[in-house]
């Protein structure tokens, strides 16, 4: 961390806002968040459905443009969507998606898939040059390209799909992949395939991901440092390490403490006495104060009046919550 | 005298009608349930779980084919040949399933109410009990407040989509229920839910079952649920039974190398990574692979695996495995 610490970010989200307009009133999904990505890292986005984790994946990919606020690639302001952004940044910032089966168009074979972009953006159009490209970024997902070239995407597995999926991200040679939760279709089995696949493109590659999911176990396995997403805000952000073995925000230890576990070992590291209750309200009508505070069995009068802000309860490990800034005071 | 189990299926096989052929999934599955017991499976999708429960249940689909075996009840009735009609009776007075998917398994177009009081009306019809309105509104009303929904009036009377996915959980639970007083299917009751709605929903699974003394089979790919919430667990790959033992023993000493390579890919709280995953996937039903189905993914396949299927023996009490890793010769 010490080494991440002293460049610059790839990524730099500032007091991000992204609303929608819908016929019932304005849905704020993503409510002033600021983070930065660090060149080479894995940073995690974790929540639950409804916390705006995917739709601040889809601003900074540039799908739509932000309400307010700022987004900044390598010190470039890309608050615009993606046909308003220099071409030499689109090309660096891509998006794997969650559902494979939806995301590959079903009537073009993995070369149509996978060539499409490279034709896009390096000016190749020979063939046997496209073929050579597509067979390249095939192995690096370790797909055989002389089996999987001409397959159709119904003919393969989830895991195969989405590691389609991951070439076609890697032919406009990136920097910064958005992973909006790769994995969360998957067997485990699969899951562990496609999660080392991307390890290793990233220390090959020098790769930043976003990793945007809701499971904790993943993402502690994953990620290097992450944020803890609740109805548009960020209640915790830290080195991941800190935050699983020092969960400060009631919504973290609430999410720990509901994860099923495999070992003892597990069982020790698990919050106790905060079991969940209640679901996510809605990004409508958030609650006032402390936006999780229907939820929260500390709630009190200045929770459900006042919205807290983040403060550095530890050394890079921040939360938003009373409990921290009353003792802080 | 032991009493004899609540279902003991043997030998099941199953194969399914396609375009391409038989597919032949079940193959010689046999397990049992005893009364009060909580038990579970696990395995990736498409290994046979639920088409296994749908045999116990007789609510296969039509092109199934090939279908054998016995299904014992109670220790006398052999399910597999009582009269369409009697398993009619059976399903209706104890066997009962909760369906992966809230969102199908309810009827868009009707109350929440409506459906519940349906089911409840023709159930007790089967026992000879006509209900008034009356009558059947307050037994709809007395399910919801069972499965804890915070508002039963305004649910009763809401459509399936004005609720959220854990209270439409809730619902088909409370759906089940009408008839569950012998067995509870419950296969994948919490995919597609956050964590903290599955905590809760699987807390409640285990409450109604303790306090209805219900027998419980739990399918689910969240391990860590079913080694909390069950008693015994077995490991079903590709339609073969190839590890069963209690589930404490099952998930801290896994002895099948499918066991193995599964529970090592689910990630950890601790954090020391999530294993290789498992190569390749379920094998084609159509021409599935001789001898262990596992072979073409099995790091240990020897000669013997591709040509003799190995029989499920006994490697210390209580715990069984189907690999020839574990046969003295």
């Amino acid at each position: 961390m010490a080494q991440v610490n002293s460049k610059e970010p790839i990524l730099r989200v500032d007091h991000l806002r992204k609303y929608f307009r819908v016929s019932l009133g304005i849905v704020r999904a993503v409510d002033d968040i600021s983070f930065e990505v660090m060149p080479g890292e894995t940073f995690g986005l974790i929540g639950e459905s409804g916390s705006g984790k995917s739709t601040t994946g889809h601003v900074i990919v540039g799908m739509y443009a932000p309400t307010s606020g700022k987004i900044y690639y390598k010190g470039i302001d890309i608050s615009v969507p993606a046909p308003k952004r220099p071409r030499h940044v689109r090309k660096e910032i891509q998006i794997v998606f969650q559902d494979p089966a939806s995301s590959l168009n079903p009537s073009k074979t993995v070369f149509d898939i996978v060539a499409l972009p490279i034709k896009l953006y390096k000016g190749i159009k020979k063939k046997e040059e496209l073929e050579n490209e597509v067979a390249k970024l095939l192995e690096l997902v370790e797909l055989p390209p002389e089996y999987y070239m001409y397959r159709y995407p119904r003919e393969l597995g989830g895991g195969e799909k989405q590691a389609v999926a991951i070439a076609r991200a890697l032919a406009t040679e990136p920097s910064f992949i958005v992973l909006d939760e790769p994995t969360s279709a998957l067997d485990v089995s699969i899951q562990a395939k496609i999660i080392n696949t991307l390890v290793n493109l990233q220390r090959k590659f020098n790769l930043s991901y976003l990793f945007i999911t809701h499971d904790l176990g993943l993402a502690r396995n994953f990620t290097t440092r992450l944020a803890i997403m609740y109805l548009g805000k960020i209640v915790e952000i830290g080195p991941t390490e800190r935050v699983f073995e020092n969960p400060l925000h009631p919504y973290t230890q609430m999410l720990l403490s509901a994860i099923p576990v495999l070992t003892e070992e597990e069982e020790k590291l698990k919050p106790r006495g905060i079991a969940s209750r209640g679901e996510i309200g809605s990004p409508m009508n958030p609650p006032p104060g402390c936006r999780f505070n229907p939820r929260c069995p500390f709630a009190d009068e200045v929770c459900r009046k006042i919205e807290p802000q983040l403060i550095e309860a530890e050394k890079n490990h921040w939360v938003a919550c009373h409990l921290y800034i009353k003792r802080v005071q | 005298m032991e009493r004899p189990p609540l279902i003991e299926a043997k030998d099941i096989y199953v194969g399914y009608k396609t375009y391409r052929g038989i597919m032949k999934v079940l193959n010689g599955v046999s397990f049992h349930i005893n009364e009060g017991e909580k038990i579970g499976f696990i395995g990736e999708a498409g290994g046979g779980k639920t088409t296994l429960m749908k045999t116990i249940l007789r609510i296969l689909p039509p092109n199934a084919t090939n279908v054998r075996g016995k299904v014992i009840y109670r220790g006398k009735l052999d399910l597999m040949s009582v009269s369409e009609k009697e398993m009619k009776r059976i399903r209706r007075r104890g066997l009962s399933m909760i369906f992966q998917d809230p969102t199908s398994a309810l009827n868009p177009v009707f109350k929440v109410g409506e459906q519940l009081m349906d089911i409840i009306k023709y159930s007790r019809l089967e026992e000879g009990i006509k209900l008034s309105k009356k009558e059947l509104r307050e037994e709809a009303l007395k399910l919801l407040e069972e499965v804890k929904l915070p508002d039963p009036q305004r649910v009763f009377d809401s459509y399936p989509f004005q609720l959220s996915g854990g209270m439409r959980q809730r619902v088909v639970i409370a759906m089940a229920l009408v008839s569950a007083r012998e067995l509870l299917i419950a296969d994948e009751p919490t995919t597609n839910l956050d964590v903290t709605i599955q905590d809760q929903i699987l807390r409640l699974i285990n409450e109604i079952v303790e306090r209805r003394r219900l027998s419980v089979i739990l399918i689910s790919h969240a391990l860590g649920a079913v080694r909390k919430m069950t008693n015994r667990t077995y490991v079903l790959y590709a339609g073969d039974i190839v590890e069963t033992a209690s589930s404490d023993e099952l998930f801290s000493n896994p002895l099948h190398p499918y066991t193995r390579a599964l529970i090592e890919a689910a990630p950890k709280l601790t954090g020391e990574g999530i294993g290789k995953g498992i190569p390749g996937r379920i094998p084609d039903y159509v021409n599935p692979p001789s001898g262990c189905r596992f072979h073409p993914r099995c790091e240990y396949a020897t000669e013997r695996c591709r040509k003799e299927k190995p029989p499920l023996v006994e490697v210390r009490k209580g715990h069984w495995v189907a690999c020839w890793l574990y046969v003295k010769r």
